[in-house]
């Protein structure tokens, strides 16, 4: 782990190469983490993997988290890795949801619908957050920028297949978001009622 | 009669085209699994072949998904432990050990020195056992009948021993926040050190079945290399990465655990093939077994799991006499414990590679996410271009020297 100091040195060095790309930064329970502009992420990665003296090339883990009630609420965390230096920095993109409306960053107009038009056919995926894939930086992320669009329905775009990975093609919803409910199969108990009345 | 069999080549020659014709350029798709005894598990391939060549794969997963890191949101934070164990089901122990030093983390909890003893002793038993599944199964894809016996018997022996400790075979909630749920039984140590005696003679006698076994030889040499820098850059770690020649092992980078203090070393293969992922996971369990005896000489006595209320169960003995106990007691077992907000990733070395646990605390007594990195998933980009341009029957070797565990891969 680079210490605090480090982690703002780092900040300071971003800075001066991509005004704007880091927004905050935080160092807890031993570990650093940058909080950067979802614009800029590929930007901010690739230096992090090419500067001599990061070196940051081995991407352990790409996951999100939702930080519901917070806005925004998705974050997409790259954990990654210097091997030489055995140390570790957490990359977040933190991203609103542009189907909330009103409280995200979303472009949504406020233009009343003429009732004579037709409902706009509307393609799904336009009201999903989206962010740039850095598979072609990192081949690894492939699969797990595909389980983060599976789950929280966030599209990587550039992705070279953005479909589902481990639900089936036809689910609907995005089952790892918070206010999805956790729900299950109701459980029909027919036995006793056929059997006994 | 030779007007009949004029007739007979007619049809022969209607039905497949020209019998001389050179049907071996023709690409064909074919699907493998998702039910197979050589996948692994529930894995579905979809294979272009050319003849009997790979031409190109695409692995479609997912048939044993059910959402355990969505139901660990619904749950209090010991009460996830169990669930996490169900993921990856051949190395349970590292699962629990990547989810509890999360959390012990979070909570900034320090565990005894005897609980890190017993973890690593039973990380290190779990690894030979997981690494023991998988070279039953995979000399059995190739041939080798009689090496499942000889695993399984040596891997009995270690679920006896797990039984022992735990009360269970698989699966066994033995590690807890703050330790181990339970010291060791008498004679656990006694069976436990003639264990780890027999082990690296064991590992001796598989290797004599195998490794002048020419079949085995011609079948696993110089098959599935992918070089070292494209492993990197796919996220490849563990065994894989090791065979490769790449000394990257988590236990000897990010020490954890009693790791700093035990001596062992880091098998590590020179070109990557098949055959050297076999060598790096059979030296490893010749390692793994030093740690265990290494853990039992120098276990220290002590409590074995921390002395904090706020987070660890009372012993029983004091429920019956102490009010302070029973209410420390029924505030752990109804609401669990409350952990501060916060977020960590934890990265251990599983028998496959890097296992990461990223949990994010809101402050509740329920986590907000529970996100698992299993190395099989990650790992399992890596077996298109190991498997391509190879025969069927190498891909399947190919498959078997991956190791995927498909309850991981789906979770």
């Amino acid at each position: 782990m680079p210490d605090a100091p480090g982690l703002e040195l780092i900040r300071g060095e971003i800075e001066r190469d991509h005004p704007g790309a880091v927004r905050a930064t935080s160092f807890d329970r031993e570990q650093a983490a940058l909080v950067v502009d979802p614009e800029q992420v590929l930007a901010v990665l690739t230096w992090l993997r090419e500067t001599p003296g990061q070196g940051y090339r081995f991407l352990s883990s790409l996951h999100v988290a939702d930080y519901l009630p917070a806005q925004p609420r998705f974050g997409v965390h790259y954990e990654l890795l210097n091997r030489d230096r055995c140390e570790r920095i957490r990359v977040k993109a933190m991203l609103s949801d542009p189907s909330a409306g009103g409280e995200g960053e979303g472009p949504r107009t406020d233009a009343p619908a003429r009732p004579q038009d037709p409902p706009p056919r509307q393609d799904p995926r336009a009201e999903l957050p989206s962010i740039d894939s850095c598979v072609e930086l990192f081949p690894t992320a492939e699969f797990q920028e595909r389980e983060a669009f599976d789950f929280f329905g966030i599209e990587f775009r550039g992705h070279p297949d953005m479909t589902r990975i481990l639900l089936p093609e036809d689910y609907v919803g995005w089952p790892q978001r918070r206010d999805f409910p956790v729900g299950g199969e109701p459980v029909a108990f027919t036995y006793n009622e056929r059997n006994y009345g | 009669m030779a007007e009949f069999e004029d007739a007979a080549a007619g049809v022969v020659a209607e039905l497949s085209g020209e019998l001389n014709e050179d049907r071996t350029t023709e690409v064909m798709t074919v699907n493998i699994g998702p039910h197979h005894p050589a996948t692994h598990g529930v894995l579905r391939l979809v294979v272009d072949l050319e003849g009997e060549i790979v031409r190109d794969l695409r692995p479609v997963i997912g048939y044993v998904h059910t959402g355990i890191e969505k139901s660990c949101e619904d749950k209090s934070y010991w009460k996830v432990i169990p669930f996490v164990e169900r993921m990856d089901y051949v190395s349970y122990f590292f699962q629990m050990q990547a989810y509890c030093g999360a959390v012990e983390q979070l909570v900034g909890l320090e565990i005894p020195p005897r609980a890190k003893y017993l973890r690593t002793l039973f990380l290190e038993l779990n690894r030979i056992h997981s690494h023991l599944v998988w070279l039953g199964t995979t000399a059995l894809d190739l041939g080798a009948i009689s090496m499942l016996w000889y695993c399984f018997r040596e891997r009995d022996r270690i679920l006896d021993l797990f039984e022992m400790a735990t009360g269970q075979r698989m699966h066994t909630r033995y590690f807890q926040v703050g330790g181990v749920i339970e010291d060791i039984p008498v004679g656990f140590e006694e069976k436990c050190r003639s264990f780890a005696e027999d082990m690296p003679v064991r590992v001796g006698q598989y290797e004599a079945l195998l490794d002048r076994n020419e079949v085995f030889l011609q079948r696993t040499k110089g098959v599935g290399i992918v070089d070292r820098e494209r492993l990197l850059d796919l996220g490849v770690s563990g065994p894989l990465l090791r065979a490769a020649g790449e000394p990257w092992d988590l236990r000897k980078a990010t020490p954890y655990l009693a790791y700093p203090e035990l001596e062992f070393k880091i098998p590590v293969g020179t070109v990557g093939d098949n055959y050297d992922r076999y060598r790096v996971r059979v030296a490893e369990m010749v390692e793994s077994s030093k740690i265990v005896a290494q853990c039992l000489d120098a276990l220290p006595e002590g409590p074995h799991i921390a002395d904090d209320r706020k987070y660890v169960l009372p012993p029983r003995s004091e429920l019956a006499t102490s009010m302070e106990s029973l209410i420390h007691h029924f505030k752990l077992v109804t609401e669990g414990f409350r952990v501060p907000a916060g977020e960590i990733y934890n990265a251990i070395e599983c028998p496959r590679g890097e296992l990461g646990c990223y949990v994010l605390a809101d402050g509740s007594s329920k986590p907000a996410r529970v996100h698992f990195r299993d190395p099989s998933f990650v790992n399992l980009q890596s077996f298109r271009e190991m498997a391509m341009d190879s025969y069927v029957a190498d891909m399947i070797c190919s498959l078997g020297m991956l190791d995927p565990i498909l309850g991981g891969v789906d979770r």
